[in-house]
């Protein structure tokens, strides 16, 4: 197939399985897929973090012909997939503590090497808390060691398996247990939090990406890749959570889509520190869209509070103008 | 093979020649020589099929030690002191998803303030991490029950902590009789874990549990540690049968047989201990000891019979519950509850403190007039304690005790010529 496919279906952005070539086909579209995590966990209806991980694992198994190994964070994940004696795991799984989980999966790979068992891989994965906070050190270490392990950062921007209190990927603005949309400055601050996508990509280490889960075939496709290569890898994926944003479970791959969209969320691929790729936004739309369908932001749309609102856009535009997200005119096919 | 060498030295050696496959570790003095050791081994090819890390916290070099432990293979790791604590919840975790890692403890005190020397609080604010607990007193028995200490985790799946003396086992050059790689590799079989990470046979490991089942868990990790009481002198045993020399066990006993005043303690100081009993007995005295070797299980049963004729117990500990007292004691008191038997409680050589015969002798001339308090400090300076008691009285920004004290003794006005 030479020419590029966009197929879009009325109403809505999934690109249409069914009218693409074999080989362009999602995973999860295939019946051979792993199901690696299966039906019947306790995830939130619309639960973001559900829908990108198993899309995640799925791709990742296929890549690894089914020798995979997960090691897993305490957080909405780990919980809503397992308790004792349930598992919705179809795959070796572990979860040691909140905090350590690319530890863990460095441990686990260095015995596949002592084993001589090259071909079985192994992930690690966790929310935002689990990830660019309590588990920054251990993460960190993993890049500079250049382990064989990808990690795999759920972001849903909050804690929310102890309730939705602020990390250190909370927008600012948005309302948490612990950044209430009281005072004159209501929710999160503007001014703080951390990238951990740049951080990653400041180890050199040779894959970083952003992906989201209104665009799993890109999703699908980066984790495939990841996989292709070998060292320590990192993917953060977009995850809305219904319950921590205050939006509408069926809204949670529209909103994934509008953050992309503008530019709030930008999608990009980076080797060895360089950024060699973005998504590039036809027409970038205005961060209000999106702001409105959440409660965590509604207090943003009070008189007084229009500063807030142009920060926010502050934030998309820059990201637009840093990550190259504009498409070039005369671009399309 | 005998050889003269450092103790850290000799636990690296012994530590190789089980044939770990996954070793994880992060610099803490008097830890470090050990893992420097191994490290050279591994990429110098001395050591054959091991992976070394580096990591970046001793948080992460247990849970890269969970992680290879759970993957199956053969994990090792070391630490002291600050070290300790920073991995405790990785210590916890890894006792409860029952995985058999061996982690030497080169015992140091804890900070604040911060002291590099030796006493064994580190490993005793661990005690209750559900590791088993080897003290070591000399570094012949550390090389032993490094060897034995593989054996016991695995066959238990239980984690095992070797505790030793910070500097002086770990630093000590002493005589070493090396066991060969050949009795090694008869005496420890390959590990074979009760449960592994394997894709053709997933499982998932470290899941939640409620109260239906929690109770049950913690129940049966104390029952491994009750078989442990048994297969730790059967592993002592078995190694005795191959490498010919005993070691290990769950006590050991000295001239306790018909001793009155019974000296309980574990570690190097037992040595010491020794000398001023053998000098006591030459003057009449009916004077022995007891070195604990196995704190966690602690052997209870052992314990009172060992005491069962004693007129007095002198629990000599270098460890401190603030508020309380002694750790070791507390547990000695439990096992012999139903022994009338007045136990002391000697808090000594904490921050690496010496403990020398002459203070023992005058410790155990008041244990034998009956005359010690239930807790007492050996070499306590009584004096400099109400000074700066009396300073904090006077003065409500006294600033810092440990600065208030080196000026009052001269240590600061002497280290500034
Ligand atoms: C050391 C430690 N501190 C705190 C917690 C409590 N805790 C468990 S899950 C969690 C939040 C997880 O947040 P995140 O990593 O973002 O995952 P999410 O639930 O949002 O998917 C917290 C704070 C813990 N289990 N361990
Ligand atoms: S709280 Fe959010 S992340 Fe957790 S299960 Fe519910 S929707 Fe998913
Ligand atoms: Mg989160």
């Amino acid at each position: 197939m030479t020419q590029q496919v966009k197929y879009y279906q009325t109403g809505t952005y999934t690109v249409g399985n069914r009218l693409l070539d074999q080989e362009q086909r999602t995973v999860q579209a295939s019946l051979d897929r792993s199901n690696a995590l299966d039906s019947g966990h306790r995830a939130c209806q619309g639960c973001g973090e559900a829908l990108g991980a198993r899309f995640a694992i799925d791709a990742a198994m296929r890549a690894t012909d089914n020798q995979l190994i997960a090691c897993n964070a305490t957080g909405c994940l780990e919980v809503f997939t397992t308790p004792y004696p349930e598992t919705a795991w179809q795959m070796p799984w572990i979860h040691s503590l909140f905090g350590n989980a690319a530890a863990v999966a460095t441990g686990v790979a260095a015995a596949q090497r002592v084993k001589g068992k090259k071909e079985v891989r192994v992930i690690a994965q966790g929310g935002d808390g689990g990830t660019t906070d309590i588990g920054f050190g251990c993460l960190s270490g993993m890049f500079d060691r250049n382990d064989d392990v990808l990690y795999i950062c759920y972001d849903n921007q909050a804690y929310m398996n102890t309730g939705v209190q602020r990390s250190s990927a909370t927008p600012p603005a948005a309302r948490t247990a612990t950044t209430m949309p009281v005072g004159p400055n209501p929710g999160n601050e503007f001014g703080q939090g951390k990238n951990v996508p740049l951080v990653a990509m400041a180890h050199g280490i040779p894959y970083v990406a952003t992906a989201s889960v209104h665009d799993l075939h890109d999703l699908e496709r980066k984790v495939t890749k990841a996989m292709s290569m070998r060292g320590a890898r990192y993917i953060q994926i977009f995850v809305p959570c219904p319950l921590g944003w205050g939006s509408k479970p069926c809204d949670s791959i529209k909103l994934a889509r509008m953050a992309a969209e503008c530019g709030l969320w930008p999608l990009f691929e980076a080797e060895h520190g360089e950024i060699t790729d973005s998504t590039k936004l036809r027409k970038p739309a205005k961060v209000d869209g999106y702001l409105k369908l959440q409660r965590r932001f509604a207090h943003m749309f009070k008189p007084g509070n229009e500063a807030q609102l142009e920060g926010m856009q502050a934030l998309a535009d820059k990201n637009i103008v840093k990550f190259d997200l504009l498409e070039e005119k005369g671009d399309e096919e | 093979m005998l050889k003269q060498m450092e103790g850290s030295m000799a636990v690296a050696e012994a530590v190789a020649l089980a044939r770990p496959e996954v070793i994880c570790a992060y610099p803490i003095t008097p830890q470090t020589h050990i893992v420097e050791g191994l490290g050279e081994m591994v990429k110098s090819g001395q050591l054959e099929n091991c992976e070394y890390i580096n990591v970046e916290s001793e948080f992460a070099a247990l849970s890269v030690g969970i992680g290879s432990s759970a993957a199956g293979a053969r994990t090792y790791t070391a630490t002291a002191s600050q070290g300790i604590l920073f991995m405790a919840e990785a210590v916890y975790n890894a006792s409860g998803m029952g995985l058999p890692i061996v982690m030497t403890v080169g015992n140091r005190a804890i900070g604040a303030p911060i002291n590099i020397w030796n006493d064994q609080t580190d490993s005793m604010s661990m005690r209750d991490a559900g590791w088993i607990q080897l003290f070591c007193e000399t570094n012949q028995e550390a090389v032993d029950v490094h060897i034995q200490a593989f054996k016991i985790a695995e066959k238990l799946s239980v984690p095992v902590m070797v505790c030793m003396d910070g500097f002086i086992l770990t630093h000590a050059y002493e005589r070493i009789d090396m066991p060969e790689q050949a009795q090694i590799d008869q005496f420890l079989p390959p590990f074979n874990p009760r449960q592994v990470l394997d894709p053709a046979n997933p499982v998932s490991m470290g899941a939640m549990v409620g109260p239906e089942a929690f109770t049950e868990v913690r129940y049966l990790a104390h029952r491994r540690q009750m078989d442990a009481l048994e297969l730790i002198p059967q592993v002592a045993q078995e190694y005795a049968e191959i490498v010919g020399r005993d070691s290990g066990g769950l006590i050991s006993t000295y001239k306790a047989e018909d001793a009155e005043t019974l000296v309980i303690s574990l570690g190097s100081v037992i040595g010491t201990i020794k000398d001023v009993i053998d000098q006591r007995r030459e003057e009449g005295e009916k004077i022995g000891c007891v070195a604990i070797r196995s704190f966690r299980p602690f052997p209870i049963a052992e314990i009172r019979k060992a005491c069962a004729n004693a007129k007095r117990i002198v629990v000599l500990e270098k460890c401190f519950a603030v508020g309380m007292g002694g750790m070791v004691a507390s547990n000695v008191r439990m096992a012999l509850s139903t022994q009338p038997v007045p136990v002391y409680n000697v808090i000594a050589g904490l921050g690496g403190r010496p403990i020398t015969q002459t203070s023992l002798h005058n410790l155990f001339n008041e244990a034998a007039a009956d005359k010690l308090e239930g807790l007492h400090f050996l070499d306590l300076n009584q004096e400099v304690v109400e000074r700066e008691l009396e300073r904090q009285r006077l003065d409500e920004c006294s600033g810092s005790v440990a600065e208030n004290i080196l000026r009052d003794i001269g240590a600061v006005a002497a280290s500034k010529v």
